[in-house]
């Protein structure tokens, strides 16, 4: 199917969502690559080796959940912009994602912005908690979704003012 | 007289020059861009590949990198704005400069490698000469090079990398991309490309093609089909699109003119995308003083063409006497990284092709 429409499975994503007892335990990465391409940058721009270091430039990232702190730098080491951090107890009722986003305008912290899934279909407006800009203009924008949507969105839409009139 | 003519200054002209001149060889570098850097200046998301060939670097940086490097060597003669129109016996090529195209110079070397690069192929479909019809390498020229949007509606063909590439940049650019179809029963990109284009709401219709476009002056509806197996329309499955512009991305041909025109040993290789001229794996061609490197030696990717460059610039030059000190170390290791660049399910049709374009038993 993914090959078909972009979308990954839920079989695909069983393969790289950390287990429910270390999603729990604070933020963790999600790292969304299903294909072996010739492509390394994550393994490498992770310097507590959570990703663990590639035999092969082809192979597909592993992560160690364990040695992950969910710090996020390696979201916008990935030209795939296939990486998420899920901090899921963010608060009681919501969850934190980092994101990379690389469509202007950015938003602004606080904005409302809409949730996107991962097939682009809106869920809903969502609140910009951060927006960490990026010299490689790959930037990380935080957002606070509702706990059930936390495995769901994976962008977001903003609103363009200058469009507005 | 120059000891090294480089015809091409994209990543394997670049990175030929560089080496070849590295190693004391007097380089000329002729493009027929106002700006060297072939595709890369065009490319402005990040690349993959390994972290040694520029990996997660935006192609614009590459080129811009190694255009530095360039300037650093006395030894290298660029010239931009210029293209090669003609191959003549004794390696004696022709170069066309000018705005009109007015001036006509003659260039003798002892080495031509010749890295051109590739060509856009086109599609039939009703009406595809309406304005508004682009390939995708012009919607880029258009929107990197000259900040001008070519439409405010597109439908993209091909779900290659290039198509969905270029989709993500008319996406950043602020332009709606309708769908992308894809003949194909599957993605050819690469999914994580797919995937992004996707969660921004694009729809990607594999087993599709455009059937038709109308319009009067201009575009104003496409037509796509789901077809089958056969690639022939399934009737009942066709869907309007309001589009005003069409981007094709339907694939590379090698751009191999030169080479033909030289002489070399050609051959139709499917996997190589067209008829590349048959190589040893010093990148040589059955013309002793000719070298190819990069797309025209079959499509493939910007880190792919960087090694085969410095793998043809090292070899030009140590034939013409210049001393690489380890060259045996050098060689075996720039042709391991390609080696090694090559070894993914991805690039199992371009190793397929390799095979049938190499010249096997070491001649030197
Ligand atoms: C949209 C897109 C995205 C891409 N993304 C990636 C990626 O993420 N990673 C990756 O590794 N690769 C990528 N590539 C592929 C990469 O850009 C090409 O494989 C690479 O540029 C090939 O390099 P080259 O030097 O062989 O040819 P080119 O870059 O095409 O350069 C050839 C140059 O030669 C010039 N030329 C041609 N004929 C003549 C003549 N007769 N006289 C003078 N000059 C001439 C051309 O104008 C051009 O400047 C992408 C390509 C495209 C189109
Ligand atoms: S989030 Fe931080 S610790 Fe976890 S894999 Fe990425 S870089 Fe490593
Ligand atoms: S950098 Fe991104 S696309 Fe590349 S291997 Fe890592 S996760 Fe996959």
């Amino acid at each position: 199917m993914l090959e078909r429409t972009g979308i990954p499975t839920d079989d695909d994503l069983e393969k790289v969502i950390p287990d429910k007892k270390r999603l729990v335990q604070g933020p963790v990465v999600i790292i969304e690559c299903f294909q072996k391409i010739p492509c390394d940058p994550c393994a490498i721009s992770c310097k507590l080796g959570a990703i663990k270091p590639f035999r092969d430039i082809n192979d597909l990232p592993q992560v160690d959940f364990d040695k992950c702190t969910g710090c996020g730098i390696c979201i916008s080491s990935c030209p795939g912009l296939a990486i998420f951090v899920i901090d899921m107890n963010y608060l009681d009722e919501k969850s934190l994602i980092k994101l990379p986003h690389e469509i202007l305008p950015l938003p602004e912290k606080g904005e409302d912005v809409y949730a996107l899934d991962r097939a682009g279909s809106m869920l809903g407006k969502v609140k910009v908690i951060k927006v960490l800009k990026i010299k490689n203009k790959t930037n990380i924008i935080s957002i606070e979704v509702p706990k059930s949507m936390v495995m769901k969105v994976r962008s977001i839409k903003v609103e363009d003012k200058n469009n507005e009139r | 007289m120059t000891d090294i003519a480089i015809i091409g200054g994209g990543p394997a002209g670049l990175s030929a020059a560089i080496y070849a001149a590295s190693l004391g060889a007097k380089v000329t570098l002729i493009d027929d861009g106002l700006e060297l850097g072939g595709q890369l200046i065009k490319q402005t998301h990040k690349f993959f590949g390994s972290e040694k060939q520029f990996a997660g670097i935006r192609g614009i940086e590459i080129a811009k990198k190694m255009i530095q490097d360039i300037k650093e060597y006395d030894n290298i003669e660029a010239i931009a704005n210029s293209t090669v129109t003609g191959y003549y016996e004794d390696e004696v090529i022709t170069i066309v400069q000018g705005v009109n195209g007015d001036i006509l110079k003659k260039l003798k070397a002892k080495r031509i490698i010749v890295a051109t690069g590739a060509l856009e192929n086109m599609l039939p479909f009703v009406n595809n000469d309406l304005p508004g019809v682009y390939g995708a390498g012009a919607v880029q020229t258009l929107m990197n090079l000259y900040g001008v949007v070519p439409g405010n509606n597109i439908l993209m063909v091909g779900a290659g990398n290039i198509g969905l590439i270029v989709s993500y940049q008319l996406l950043q650019a602020g332009i709606k991309v309708e769908a992308i179809v894809e003949a194909l029963p599957r993605i050819g990109g690469y999914l994580v490309h797919a995937s992004k284009i996707r969660r921004l709401g694009v729809p990607i219709y594999t087993s599709h093609t455009l059937k038709e476009v109308y319009g009067t002056d201009c575009i104003e509806k496409a037509v796509i089909s789901e077809i089958n197996r056969n690639f022939e329309f399934i009737p009942g499955t066709e869907k309007e699109l309001e589009v005003d512009t069409i981007c094709l991305a339907v694939g590379l041909s090698p751009l191999s003119d030169l080479l033909w025109q030289a002489g070399c040993q050609m051959k139709y290789v499917p996997e190589l995308c067209g008829y590349v001229a048959l190589r040893d794996d010093n990148m040589k061609t059955t013309k002793d003083k000719i070298y190819i490197a990069g797309d025209v030696a079959g499509i493939e990717e910007a880190s792919s063409a960087m090694l085969e460059g410095q793998i043809a610039g090292l070899n030009a030059a140590v034939s013409l006497g210049y001393k690489c000190d380890n060259y045996q170390e050098q060689d075996k290791k720039l042709k391991a990284e390609l080696r090694e660049l090559r070894d993914n399910p991805l690039s199992e049709e371009i190793k397929i092709g390799i095979e049938k374009a190499l010249i096997r038993g070491g001649r030197d």
